[in-house]
């Protein structure tokens, strides 16, 4: 009930009600979309946005920047990782 | 599906758990006791067991699981409710599917509909609308339960409900709140928390600055987690790293989802709709200030409670169950008397056995049954319950 699936948004059916088609896997479904758009935002603009769905609301939009980020630091981590690995397997060569 | 995959490198794994192993042995370097961390989501809790987190994790870090499983702390007579609802004879009683066998005193929904009352799962308050919109003649009643996740749906459908005048709809409220409950865990004398992984997508509702009072009054570091196996391990480590560093912050490891901010659409739907009750009783925990919300005055004729005039009876939990203790972390699943005997997930004693979030469903599915069995032989847990047992059938 409180994990939330990610989807993409296909099309807006019901730009009043702020209610669009989401694609989760696959399955496609209606969902309510307002809480992902800005009052001064046109509901379009949010075509082809991954969104976080729980129980038929979209509840954010992810955002790949910071999923980069993310992911860049643990790769920076292995990167570190194995730079300290070939410093010792030297060393003690 | 998008970003899952990138979460679930094993590679990527093994970095963390490395800086992790190093961070647990500088740390635990006089210190006589292992370092506490509390997921307070029962989301964390059910991908810790998924993924089998606990045992990648070195064996001086627990976790406690904390008590962010909503359906797991709804008390017994809430249940009782949910029933004396649906069985009004015209009421079309709805619910997500993890409520439908919560054990009520006398019987859980699903028993309540083998019954003949009509109890429908449904996978969205906008579903239960919907019905009430192709079924004029009955009155449909949805349960609405989970903490600030799920509140913004239902906030909205009653406000959808009332902008469409539909007036057979109407939502039994028993919504949480998060932060008075971290407190209270906080203010228990019994725990010793060492820091928290901070549930996901609570907070991608009410944003991060909600927990500085953790950091800042408790001095406890909290990490805002994503629900994949590198985001648990990733915040983690970020916690340790904090505790290291002589540091106490709210930091957020799952930015792609959560902003800091919160979510202004959602919190103002939850104000319209919502206000503060003054106390709401949990299964195990007892009561809890402020804990829960109500729906406000302007609203009433979408409130079940009003509606039905239900008046909630308090009921205490069975003997047996220790699920207080548990959700406190003061022991853990396996140390409960019954469990495994007479609370498992096909027939749950106390709520934790119910949901793949709760702690008890969540050791009886995934855990190393042989290492559980060893535990609670040595604790002398399963002669205690043979005993039960016994006692139970001679009466
Ligand atoms: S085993 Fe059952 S009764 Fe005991 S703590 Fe867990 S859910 Fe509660």
């Amino acid at each position: 009930m409180c994990l939330g699936i990610p989807g993409r948004i296909v099309k807006i059916t019901d730009s009043d009600r702020k209610l669009a088609m989401v694609d989760v896997s696959g399955v496609q479904r209606e969902v309510n979309v307002a809480c992902v758009i800005e009052d001064d935002e046109d509901v379009q603009s949010c075509i082809g946005d991954w969104v976080l769905v729980h129980v038929g609301f979209a509840m954010s939009r992810i955002d790949e920047a910071e999923a980069a980020a993310t992911l860049q630091v643990l790769n920076d981590l292995g990167e570190v990782q194995e730079e300290l690995a070939a410093m010792q397997a030297s060393g003690s060569a | 599906m998008k970003y899952v995959d990138e979460f679930r490198d094993p590679e990527k794994a093994k970095y963390l758990l490395t800086e992790i192993r190093a961070l647990v042995d500088k740390l635990q370097a006089g210190r006589d006791r292992p370092l506490q961390i509390m997921e307070v989501c029962g989301g964390h809790t059910h991908a810790i067991f998924r993924y089998g987190i606990e045992t990648m994790l070195p064996d001086e870090i627990e976790l406690v699981h904390g008590p962010g499983c909503p359906v797991c702390v709804l008390p017994m007579g809430r249940v009782d409710d949910c029933v004396t609802l649906a069985e009004i004879p015209n009421v079309i009683f709805t619910t997500f599917g993890d409520a439908m066998r919560v054990p009520g005193s006398k019987k859980s929904l699903l028993q309540a509909k083998s019954e003949g009352a009509d109890v429908r799962m449904v996978y969205s308050p906008l579903d239960a609308l919907q019905l009430a919109k192709d079924n004029p003649g009955k009155e449909v009643v949805f349960f609405g339960l989970g903490f600030e996740t799920t509140m913004p749906s239902t906030a909205m459908t009653v406000l959808q409900a009332e902008a469409e005048g539909i007036e057979n709809f109407s939502l039994f409220c028993n919504h949480i709140t998060i932060i008075p409950t971290v407190k209270a865990i906080l203010d228990s004398p019994e725990l010793q928390l060492d820091g928290f992984l901070g549930p996901g997508h609570v907070s991608m509702v009410i944003g991060n600055a909600s927990y500085n009072f953790i950091a800042e009054q408790y001095g406890k570091p909290l990490v805002v987690a994503g629900f994949e196996p590198l985001d648990v391990l990733h915040a983690v480590w970020m916690v340790l790293k904090q505790i290291d560093e002589g540091r106490s912050e709210v930091e957020n490891q799952y930015a792609r989802v959560v902003p800091d901010e919160g979510n202004m659409v959602a919190l103002n739907a939850i104000g319209r709709v919502y206000e503060l009750r003054e106390f709401f009783e949990w299964r195990g925990l007892g009561s809890i200030d402020h804990s829960g919300v109500r729906i406000r005055e302007e609203y009433a004729r979408f409130d079940a409670e009003r509606k039905f005039a239900i008046q909630s009876i308090k009921i205490a939990d069975p003997k047996s169950c220790q699920c207080g203790e548990v959700l406190k972390g003061v022991i853990k699943p396996w140390e409960c008397k019954v469990f495994g005997g007479a609370c498992t997930p096909e027939t749950p004693l106390g709520a934790l056995m119910v949901s793949s979030e709760g702690a008890c469903a969540a050791y009886y599915q995934y855990g190393d049954v042989e290492k559980i069995h060893d535990l609670r032989a040595a604790i002398g847990a399963d002669d205690a319950h043979a005993g039960e047992t016994q006692a139970a059938e001679a009466s």
